[in-house]
This record gives C-alpha cells, structure tokens and sequence, in this order.
C-alpha cells in the first residue's frame, strides 16, 4: 500500500465515521429527552457534519476522479463507506447513545489532538479546528456517563447496560491495520500504540469514577468497518440519508 | 435567529438592494485599506447580529492582486451553518461598492478562537444579553470545572450551567439564579 492511498483511505474513514454518528444523531431531531438534550445533539451532529465535509473535500481531491464532497456522502453504498462500527449502531436508550458517544469521543479525541501535529498541513489545519469541537463533546458524553452511571439504582444499571451493549464495537477503534500503520510511520496520522493507550486511560478512568465495569480487555470484537464490512444497520441509515440524491441525481434547488 | 425584516438584520439587506444599483462611477480603487475594513464593520454575523464579522474575528486578512480583492474568511465551528452566508454577505457588500469580483478565502489555519473577538465586541455581546467568552482559550481545561459566568443581565456571578449548548453551536446556555433569567454564554474555544 502507498502512502497515497493509504492517505485517501484513512481521510474517508474520518470523514464517513463523523458523517455516519452524525446522521444516528439527527434521528433524534424532535425526540431528544429534553429541550436541552436535543440542542446539544443536534450541535454535536452539526459539528460532526462539518467536519466530515473538510475530510470529504479533501478527499475529493487526492481521489481526484471528478467526485466532490457530497457525491462521496451521497452516492457511495455501505461496502465503499469506512466508518467505525460503534458509529453506525442504533440510538437505543439514551444511555446507549450517550455511551457511544463517548467511546467515540475519546477515540476522536485523542486521534484528533495527534492530528494537530500531522506532517500534512491540510490534516493539521481540519484537525486543528475540529479538536476544539472534539474537546467539549468529550466533556459533555463523560459527564453523562458519570452522572447515569453513578446515578439512581436504575440510571447506573441501564448505563451498565450500554456499556456491556458497546464495548463489543470499541476494539477497532484502538486496533490498527496497515493503513494506520502506513500513516503513522509517515508521521501523518497517530502512533496506534499510544493511540490505544490513550483510549484506554481515559475511557477507563471515566468508567470507574462513573461506578461502571469496562468490558474485559481480550473480549471478543467486531471489526470491519474500517474495510467496508458493516453491521445491518449502515445500510438502513444510507437508505434514509441518500434517498433524496438517490431520486433526484444532482439536485441543486430544494 | 433573526427573521426578516428584524431591524438587526437591516444593514445586511440594505447592502443586498444597494448590490443591485452599484453605481457606475464607484471607483474601488480609490477605497483605502481602512475604508475596506469599516465596510466589512457593517456586516453583521446573521446568527449573532449584535457584532459584526470583524469584531468577531472571522475576517483574517485582506489581499489584493492588482485591483482584485480577496478577503481571508474563517469559520467559527466546522459545522457552522451560518460561514456561506457571512461569505455572501461580505462579498455583496464589496459589490455595493464597486469591486466586480471580490473573492473569499476560507482559512481553516490557525484555527478560529474566541481570543479573537475584540474587547468592543465583547462589551456589545454582552449589551445583546450574552455573556463573552471568559479567559483565554489556551487555559481551557478538558475535564476542569467551568469558568465562572457572570450574568450578561444583571451582572451576578451566581450563575449556573443548563446546557453545554445553546441556541447556536458557538453558545451554551445558562441560568441566573439571582434575576432568575436565562441567557446565553458565548463559549470560550
């Protein structure tokens, strides 16, 4: 594998693992617990979206086959989309929603900040801006986890729950493959060793201050999506999010 | 959010009319560097129409090639909903003054920080009801405890956190528990 395509491959996986959490996000547009909830979802999402249009255009770019941002959101199909599994699962409880947001965020934490010191300027510029967003999502979706997880009896066995629900779909967040391997070695994406680290130490100091058990180590994880193999529900998101560019190709008035 | 026709938002739909009238003598040309920058005073950001793009410091830079003008614009959020509009905004507002192809540069480096909003800026936010931006953005801790927020309406530091956001992306929202009212806080990134 070049370094070319390892780079293009990697900037899709950013991009389609924001745009993916950000669309689950936006199913909870009018359903949210509460007012507040929905504000802050809905803002989240919206970060997301945008980040993962920076990524788009610059993938666009090194794939170069006439494909702007939105033909690679709207009119790729699930085994061409990269996102992480843990981005594609269902909102569930809000305790699942909350969870997943969290294990992502620490992931985008940590591989963002790396991202800020990337040999290539573009990555260093999005990654830069996106961290500041990345920052105060982790803060919110720990401070959820903390509050649910030490909570009421109830709160703390259904954010267990969420916990036990995801924890299969966080290993290929810390888990690297020649791709990552390739970029890290170019000193262009995150060293995956301390990547893992990282991840590790907060999720497992935030587990613990929240009274929570992390999944074990070893357990058993589902991987895959990184290469295009996902769980049933990508392609039911896909379904909903393309549908307009899907029936209408190249719309530009709405 | 504004609607149209609010007075807050008049300045920038009187830039957009005045857009269709551009008169034949304007010689940008003669317009000055400092001419350039109190225009792009009277654009107003749409979502928070209390201050003006340059006061918020999203307008970086100003650049010429030859007569051709180029202004270097930076987003406050990646997913700010409101950065193409801004972008139209100022460069309808140099078409009112005569340059036929103003051009926007959107800079993402260095990234956008609440650092940048002018001390005045600061003072008509919080005149507008929101509280500014507390402390330098470098000293913004992940996991810290927030910043005290005083109250943009009555002044009181006995203010307390509802939600990490807002109405916009840029803001949270927080409660007086002395005059009992609600308002937004710009966030400190």
């Amino acid at each position: 594998m070049t370094q070319t395509e390892a780079l293009r491959e990697y900037l899709l996986r950013l991009a389609d693992s924001d745009m993916i959490l950000g669309q689950r996000l936006c199913e909870l547009c009018g359903k949210a617990p509460a007012l507040e909830e929905e504000m802050a979802v809905m803002n989240v999402a919206l970060d997301l979206i945008g980040q993962a249009r920076n990524w788009y255009e610059y993938a666009a770019e090194l794939i170069d086959d006439g494909r702007d941002a939105d033909k690679l959101a709207f009119l790729r199909d699930a085994h061409d989309y990269r996102n992480l599994l843990l981005t594609e699962q269902p909102n569930e409880d809000y305790a699942v929603t909350m969870g997943r947001q969290f294990f992502f965020d620490v992931w985008h934490y940590f591989t963002l900040t790396s991202l800020t010191e990337s040999s290539d300027e573009r990555i260093a510029g999005i990654a830069s801006k996106a961290v500041k967003e990345a920052t105060y999502h982790l803060r919110r979706s720990s401070e959820w986890v903390k509050r649910l997880g030490d909570g009421t009896e109830e709160s703390h066995q259904r954010m267990q729950d969420a916990v036990d629900i995801l924890w299969r779909f966080t290993g290929e967040l810390i888990t690297p493959d020649d791709t990552d391997r390739v970029l890290a070695e170019a000193g262009i994406g995150p060293e995956p060793d301390q990547l893992a680290q990282d991840w590790r130490g907060m999720a497992n100091e935030v587990l613990t201050q929240a009274t929570l058990t992390p999944g074990a180590e070893d357990a058993w994880m589902y991987m895959g999506g990184k290469h295009g193999e996902h769980t049933e529900h990508l392609g039911f998101i896909l379904a909903e999010m393309q549908f307009l560019q899907r029936a209408y190709p190249d719309a530009t008035t709405w | 959010m504004p609607q149209p026709g609010d007075s807050v938002s008049r300045s920038a739909v009187d830039i957009l009319i005045a857009s269709d009238r551009v008169p034949a003598n304007a010689r940008p040309d003669l317009l000055t560097e400092d001419d350039i920058w109190a225009l792009l005073e009277e654009v107003k950001d749409p979502e928070v129409p209390a201050v003006s793009v340059v006061e918020l410091g999203i307008v970086r830079a100003l650049r010429w090639d030859g007569n051709e003008l180029s202004v270097d614009v930076t987003p406050t959020y990646s997913g700010c909903p409101a950065t193409e509009l801004i972008e139209e905004l100022i460069t309808e507002a140099l078409r009112a003054v005569g340059f036929r192809n103003p051009k926007i540069n959107r800079v993402l480096t260095p990234a956008w920080t609440t650092d940048w909003i002018t001390a005045e800026g600061k003072d008509k936010l919080r005149a507008f009801g929101i509280a500014p931006p507390e402390g330098s953005s470098s000293k913004m801790s992940l996991l810290g405890e927030p910043e005290i927020i005083a109250c943009p309406l009555c002044g009181s530091e006995d203010t307390e956190r509802v939600s990490e956001f807002g109405s916009t992306a840029c803001k949270a929202l927080y409660r007086c528990k002395e005059c009992l009212e609600p308002f937004d806080y710009f966030k400190c990134i």
